[in-house]
C-alpha cells in the first residue's frame, strides 16, 4: 500500500482510541479511501493485516456500507438525495440535470472523468430539499437551474485545470 | 432552548464563542454535585428520548448494570437518518459545544470514563467540528483525564458511520463501532445496559436528548418536568419537509403546539393552489395520517378521562397523542404531502429506501422489504393490479413482529397505513396511469 505519510500519522492515531483492534476497521477504511479514492483488494488485505484480522472481517464490513466503494470514480462524487422529501421537491429532476449536463449515467464515470453521479438515500437535510453533496460538501435547494449552475463551476474548474 | 443560538448572526461554533454564551459552567456546577443526584434529576425531568422511540431517559440510565465491574461506555448516536429528521445536523454543525457539555454531564452522572460519537459517514464536516471542538475542549480541560481538577476524566472520540441506515438502531451501531457489520443484536440477552460495546454497559442517547440533559441539570428536573405537557415533557425540534411554504425546523414546548398550528401558523401552510393531502408525523416510519380523517377516544387529563374527537389539524404533536391515533411522534420529522403527490409513487419512494437499508439479518424483512419495493416499482413501470394493495398489506403484515430489530416494523408501517387509508388509490393506479401525463408532474421513483 503506498499512502501518504499523514494518512499513517492517522491510522496509528486512531487505533488506540478502541479497547479492541477490530473497532478501527471503518475509520481506517474511510482514511484509505479519502486518500487512494477507493478500496482495493490490496486495501482490504493491508487493512486486515494492520488490525490482526482475516480479509474477510474488512471485505464483509466494505460491501455492507454503501459509502466504501470498490472501484475509483470520477473527480468528483455528486451525490444527489434520493429519498422522500427531496423528491417531494424535484430531486429527480435533478439528478437527471447532473447526468445530461456530463453526458453520463448514474453510477458510472462521466466520459470526461470529472464526476460520478449517484443517488443516496436521505442526507438529513430535509427542510431545504433538494439536497446534493458535492465531495464533503453541502449544496441546499438544488433545483434544476441551481444543478445546471453547479455543474458550470466543475466544468469551468475542470478547464482551467487543463490549461 | 436547544436551539436558542442556532442561525443566530455571529454564533460560531468555536469554544470561545460558547464561553461568552456561558458555555460549560452547567459543567462546572455538575462535577461539584453528586452524580446519582444528576442522575435523578433526570428522572424527575421525565425526559423522553428524541431519537424516535421516545424510551425515558432516567430510566434508561436506572438500567445501567453498575455492579458488573466493567467499564461502563456512553454511545452519542449522532446517526441523524430517519428520513424527514434534519435536527441534530443544526447542532454539530452549529452549536457542538452544547453536545459536548451535555454528554459530560451524562458520562460524569455515570461515572463513564469512555464516549464515543457515532456520527453519519455523511457528515464528513459536521464529523471535523466535532473533533476540533473536543480538541478545544480538552484544552480547556472539560474532556481528558482530569475534568477541572476533580481527579475525574473522561474522553471522547468521534467515530465515522459510512452510509448504513441500520446504524441508528443501538444495537447495530455498537456491532458497527466494533468493526463489523451493523447486524443488530436480540434483546435478551444483549441490552446495552448490561452487555453493550465489548460486552461492557452501554449508553446509547441522541444528540438532542444529551442536549436537553444539559438544561436538566440547570434548571432542575423538577422545573424541566413543568415545560411541555405532562409525560410529554420539555421541548423538541419539529422538523418540517416537503409541501409547506417555510419547511424548517422549529423548536416548541412538547404538546404545546398542534398539527395545525404547525403547519398553518408556522410553515405557512400549503403551496399555493395546493392542498393537504397526507402528512407523516414522525419520520418515514410513522404511519401516514390521512387529512381529513377524525380520530375519536377518551383520553386522560389530569386524573380524568375525556373524549376527544380531533381533526388532524387538532392533534397536539407530542408522543402520547400521535400514539394515541395511530401513528408516532417519533424523531420529528414531519413529512408533508399535498394534492398533487400519488400515493402509490410515494409508498414505492420509501419502500425503495428500506429495501436498500435493511441490513439483511432477518428474512422477513431482508425478502419482505425487497418484494415490497419490486411490487410498488412494478406498479408504476410496469402493470398495476387490482389486487396489488391487499398484496403489499400481506408482504407488510408477515414482516412486522418477526424480526431482531424495529427495522420490521419501520419497514412494514407505511406500507400497512398506505393501504389502510389509501387504499382506493391503490386499486385505482391502474386507471390513473391512462391518464395523459401532466407535463412536469412530479417524479417520486
Amino acid at each position: 500500500m503506498n499512502l501518504k505519510p499523514e494518512t499513517l500519522a492517522r491510522i496509528d492515531e486512531v487505533i488506540p482510541h478502541y479497547a479492541s483492534k477490530r473497532s478501527a476497521t471503518l475509520p481506517l477504511l474511510h482514511l484509505i479511501q479519502e486518500d487512494v479514492g477507493w478500496i482495493s483488494k490490496e486495501a482490504i488485505e493491508w487493512v486486515a493485516a494492520k488490525l490482526e484480522l482475516q480479509p474477510i472481517n474488512v471485505y464483509e464490513v466494505v460491501t455492507f456500507y454503501p459509502m466504501f466503494r470498490q472501484k475509483p470514480i470520477g473527480r468528483r462524487h455528486i451525490k444527489v438525495c434520493r429519498t422522500l422529501s427531496c423528491a417531494l421537491m424535484g430531486g429527480y429532476k435533478t439528478c437527471e440535470t447532473f447526468e445530461k449536463e456530463f453526458d453520463t449515467k448514474m453510477g458510472e464515470v462521466s466520459p470526461d472523468g470529472e464526476v460520478t453521479v449517484e443517488f443516496v438515500e436521505c442526507l438529513a437535510s430535509c427542510g431545504t430539499a433538494p439536497v446534493v453533496m458535492i465531495d464533503d460538501e453541502l449544496h441546499e435547494n438544488v433545483d434544476s437551474a441551481k444543478a445546471k449552475h453547479l455543474c458550470g463551476q466543475i466544468k469551468a474548474e475542470a478547464s482551467q485545470r487543463k490549461t | 432552548m436547544i436551539f436558542k443560538h442556532i442561525d443566530e448572526v455571529g454564533y460560531t461554533p468555536d469554544i470561545d464563542c460558547y464561553l461568552r454564551h456561558g458555555g460549560y459552567e452547567i459543567l462546572k456546577n455538575a462535577v461539584t454535585r453528586k452524580p446519582e443526584e444528576l442522575i435523578d434529576q433526570v428522572k424527575k425531568s421525565g425526559l423522553r428520548g428524541r431519537g424516535g422511540a421516545g424510551f425515558p431517559c432516567g430510566v434508561k440510565w436506572g438500567l445501567v448494570d453498575r455492579k458488573s465491574g466493567k467499564p461502563i461506555y456512553l454511545i452519542v448516536n449522532a446517526d441523524e437518518s430517519e428520513p424527514g429528521t434534519f435536527k441534530d445536523r443544526y447542532i454539530i454543525h452549529q452549536d457542538p459545544h452544547q453536545l459536548i457539555e451535555g454528554t459530560m454531564i451524562s458520562c460524569f452522572a455515570n461515572n463513564v470514563k469512555q464516549a464515543y460519537i457515532y456520527i453519519r459517514g455523511e457528515f464528513p464536516i459536521g464529523a471535523r467540528i466535532l473533533e476540533q471542538a473536543i480538541a478545544e475542549a480538552r484544552r480547556h480541560n472539560f474532556v481528558g483525564p482530569n475534568i477541572l481538577g476533580t481527579g475525574y476524566g473522561c474522553e471522547i472520540y468521534v467515530h465515522r458511520g459510512a452510509g448504513a441506515y441500520i446504524c441508528g438502531e443501538e444495537t447495530g451501531l455498537i456491532e458497527s463501532l466494533e468493526g463489523k457489520r451493523a447486524y443488530p443484536r436480540i434483546k435478551p440477552p444483549y441490552f446495552p445496559a448490561v452487555l453493550g460495546l465489548y460486552q461492557c454497559p452501554t449508553i446509547v442517547n441522541n444528540v438532542e436528548t444529551l442536549c436537553h440533559v444539559k438544561h436538566i441539570v440547570e434548571i432542575g428536573g423538577e422545573a424541566y418536568s413543568k415545560i411541555g405537557t405532562p409525560n410529554n415533557t420539555g421541548t423538541r425540534i419539529l422538523c418540517v419537509s416537503g409541501h409547506v411554504r417555510k419547511p424548517g425546523y422549529y423548536e416548541y414546548e412538547v404538546g404545546k403546539i398542534t398539527l395545525g398550528q404547525l403547519l398553518y401558523d408556522v410553515c405557512g401552510g400549503p403551496l399555493p393552489g395546493r392542498t393537504f393531502k397526507a402528512i407523516i408525523p414522525g419520520g418515514s416510519s410513522a404511519k401516514v395520517l390521512k387529512v381529513g380523517e377524525r380520530y375519536k377516544g377518551k383520553r386522560k387529563v389530569g386524573a380524568e378521562m375525556v373524549d376527544y374527537d380531533w381533526g388532524i389539524e387538532d392533534v397536539p404533536m407530542d408522543f402520547d397523542s400521535l400514539a394515541m391515533i395511530g401513528s408516532m411522534g417519533g424523531s420529528g420529522g414531519v413529512i408533508v404531502m399535498d394534492d398533487s403527490v400519488n400515493m402509490v409513487e410515494a409508498l414505492a419512494n420509501i419502500n425503495a429506501f428500506y429495501s436498500h437499508e435493511s441490513c439483511g439479518q432477518c428474512t422477513p424483512c431482508r425478502e419482505g422489504s425487497l418484494w415490497m419495493k419490486k411490487i410498488t416499482s412494478r406498479m408504476v413501470y410496469e402493470e398495476a393490479r387490482a389486487e396489488d394493495g391487499a398484496l403489499l398489506k400481506s408482504v407488510a403484515d408477515q414482516i412486522a413482529g418477526r424480526t431482531i430489530c424495529a427495522f420490521g416494523e419501520a419497514c412494514s408501517w407505511p406500507t400497512q397505513s398506505f393501504i389502510a387509508k389509501f387504499g382506493d388509490e391503490f386499486k385505482g393506479y391502474s386507471e390513473t396511469k391512462k391518464q395523459p401525463k401532466v407535463p412536469d408532474s412530479l417524479e417520486l421513483i
